[in-house]
């Protein structure tokens, strides 16, 4: 089957500035390649400053690569141009890791969600409201809420306004971008779930960023490992689990404490 | 074995601008033995964190500890004075928080930030200083101490730099340190290096640690007993593998079913929907009548709606508070 997003040996070179010196080149991504089918869900592990978020910026035109391609739905994405990329961007959107930092806390619910409609031209409020309201249904969000300030609401439900506001341009490519690791477990518990049906319902694919593998196995098809700018394994979920291959592979398996297991096994210091 | 903490009956309220005022602790009792380590488990909003800020009376001007008694060493904390009180922290008791970057001066080296713990708590000379605070940075680092203790926070990765807060919670050789979230920002393998650094110092040093956090995972291997808040209330409190396992509240049981069943040989779990607890936690303002827990409870009994639960010994050191297990 063609893959919705097939990325071709990426590489995105950031320019260290420091006071005194030469400037030095940090490969953040160095020759990244990677796939995802249509409705399959892509769990990107890695520890911090692996490079799975610049990944994940390059893939939603907020970043321009220093080389490499980015093919989506047909289109290199990369050498597209300003005006060119405007259009690619509803159809990837984005969930971040904290709903507090990343929906402004001044701005009713429905404001948010509404407010990606404004692109599409020639909307009434009215229909653009209404809209809201139908993802509010489609997240779960009760709509007596919709004249709430977004601080005014809990953490699961903030979540899920930064779910409806990624769904509100009906996009084919999602990047949750640790999406799950600030929330409590049986919060997270409900957000999972509620990314699985609206996979199924939807039809979408996930490009899931997370260094808990835990849940990465729980969700995901396929798993692929980030180490300094590598992709160093990649492939269906159950293998990397079942023997994994490289040394971070097994180093961020390790530090996934498996408690149900070997509950009153004390870690050797 | 005399305890070294002892929470007798502890009640703590939040005064909002309205007025109203709003239970964030109610009745909180349990003791800790030397050398022990307790999990303060709970979700946001269970007062966990408020537990932590009053067992060294640092809550916020709108916070206010109404009844109850901390013993610490033999004295209640709640009568000491100012004087005495600025003693015991940083002193008796190690204080780590949440953010490792916003605990660090930025502009004065962490090497200086370790000894000025000390100088404020103990009259050394300089040179006494200077020998002690590098016997602390090689205990908390395992390369590089000296280069470390000569670089400012920014110089320092998250792991590192909750490494220096950690120096400085056992610089005055306290017999409890307070862990708030201490490892909530870092990523799991430094997570874990920081996990084993604590359980390292808790039997070199035979400290007595409260460490506080909403992931269950963390505590397995390192608390000897957990405690789980509900509500402002302590849902259960016992041994940590019992918690873990065999969890007897229905609060616990529906925590530990959220999870996801990982790294199991089974892959059939894997895309299935996971457990979740119906409806949201208690709105704490609110008057309470009967067991908090009570409209998410899928074991409810008619007795739940009446009065709130008493505490009750399941086994030994294995306590409960839910109507299941009362008398």
């Amino acid at each position: 089957m063609q893959p919705l997003l097939r990325v071709e040996n990426l590489v995105k070179h950031y320019v260290a500035r420091r006071s005194a010196g030469p400037r030095e080149k940090l490969a953040a991504l160095d020759g990244v390649s990677l796939s995802i089918a249509p409705q399959s869900t892509l769990a990107l592990v890695g520890e911090s400053g692996s490079g799975k978020s610049t990944l994940a910026q390059c893939i939603a035109c907020l970043e321009h690569p220093t080389s490499g391609s980015i093919w989506f739905e047909g289109l290199d994405v990369a050498a597209l141009d300003e005006g060119q990329q405007r259009k690619i961007r509803p159809r990837i959107q984005l969930v971040f890791q904290d709903p507090a930092r990343s929906l402004n806390p001044r701005w009713t619910a429905i404001e948010i969600v509404s407010e990606p409609l404004l692109v599409r031209q020639h909307s009434s409020k009215q229909e653009r409201e209404d809209r809201a309201l139908e993802l509010f249904d489609r997240v779960a969000i009760p709509r007596k809420l919709a004249r709430r300030r977004a601080d005014e609401l809990s953490g699961g439900q903030k979540q899920r306004l930064a779910i409806a506001r990624a769904l509100a341009l009906e996009p084919k490519l999602i990047i949750l971008d640790e999406a799950l690791s600030a929330l409590d477990c049986s919060v997270q518990a409900q957000i999972s779930n509620l990314l699985l049906e609206l996979q199924s319902s939807l039809g979408l694919t996930y490009l899931f960023i997370t260094h808990d593998f835990a849940m990465a196995a729980h969700l995901a098809d396929q798993i692929a490992v980030m180490d300094r700018g590598h992709i160093v394994e990649s492939g269906p979920a159950e293998n990397i689990l079942r023997s994994p291959g490289h040394e971070a592979t097994r180093s961020l398996l390790a530090a996934t404490l498996p408690f149900t297991e070997t509950p009153d096994v004390r870690v050797a210091p | 074995m005399t305890p070294i903490l002892e929470v007798n009956n502890l009640h703590v309220a939040y005064c909002a601008r309205t007025r109203e005022i709003c239970p964030a602790l109610v009745g909180v009792n349990f003791v800790l033995g030397p050398g022990e380590i307790l999990g303060v488990l709970g979700e946001s909003g269970s007062g966990k964190s408020t537990l932590a800020a009053s067992l060294l009376q640092l809550l916020p001007p709108n916070g206010k500890i109404l009844k109850g008694k901390i013993l610490f060493e033999g004295q209640n904390l709640l009568e000491a004075s100012p004087e005495d009180l600025r003693k015991i922290r940083g002193g008796r008791i190690g204080l780590i928080f949440q953010e490792p970057s916003s605990s660090l001066h930025p502009t004065i080296q962490v090497g200086q930030q370790v000894s000025d713990v000390l100088a404020a708590h103990q009259p050394l000379d300089r040179r006494t200083l200077k020998e002690k605070t590098s016997q602390l940075f090689a205990a908390v680092f395992p390369a590089g101490a000296e280069r470390i203790s000569r670089s400012y926070p920014h110089e320092l990765s998250g792991g590192q730099r909750q490494r220096v807060l950690i120096a400085q919670a056992i610089a005055c050789g306290p017999s409890l340190v307070v862990a708030d979230e201490p490892t909530a920002s870092l990523d799991p393998t430094t997570q874990r290096e920081i996990l084993l650094l604590f359980q390292s110092l808790s039997q070199k040093f035979g400290l007595a640690m409260i460490f506080i956090t909403h992931n269950p995972a963390l505590l397995a291997g390192l608390a000897d007993r957990i405690l789980i808040l509900y509500a402002g209330r302590v849902a259960e409190i016992g041994p940590t593998a019992k918690v873990l396992s065999s969890p007897k509240h229905p609060y616990t049981e529906a925590l530990m079913q959220c999870l996801p069943s990982h790294l199991r040989e089974d892959q059939r779990m894997r895309k299935a929907r996971l457990h979740v607890i119906a409806g949201d936690p208690p709105d704490l303002s609110l008057p309470a009548k009967g067991c908090l827990f009570e409209p998410r409870c899928t074991q409810r009994m008619e007795v739940c709606k009446g009065s709130e639960p008493p505490a009750a010994a399941v086994s030994e050191l294995h306590e409960v508070s839910c109507f299941k297990f009362a008398g």
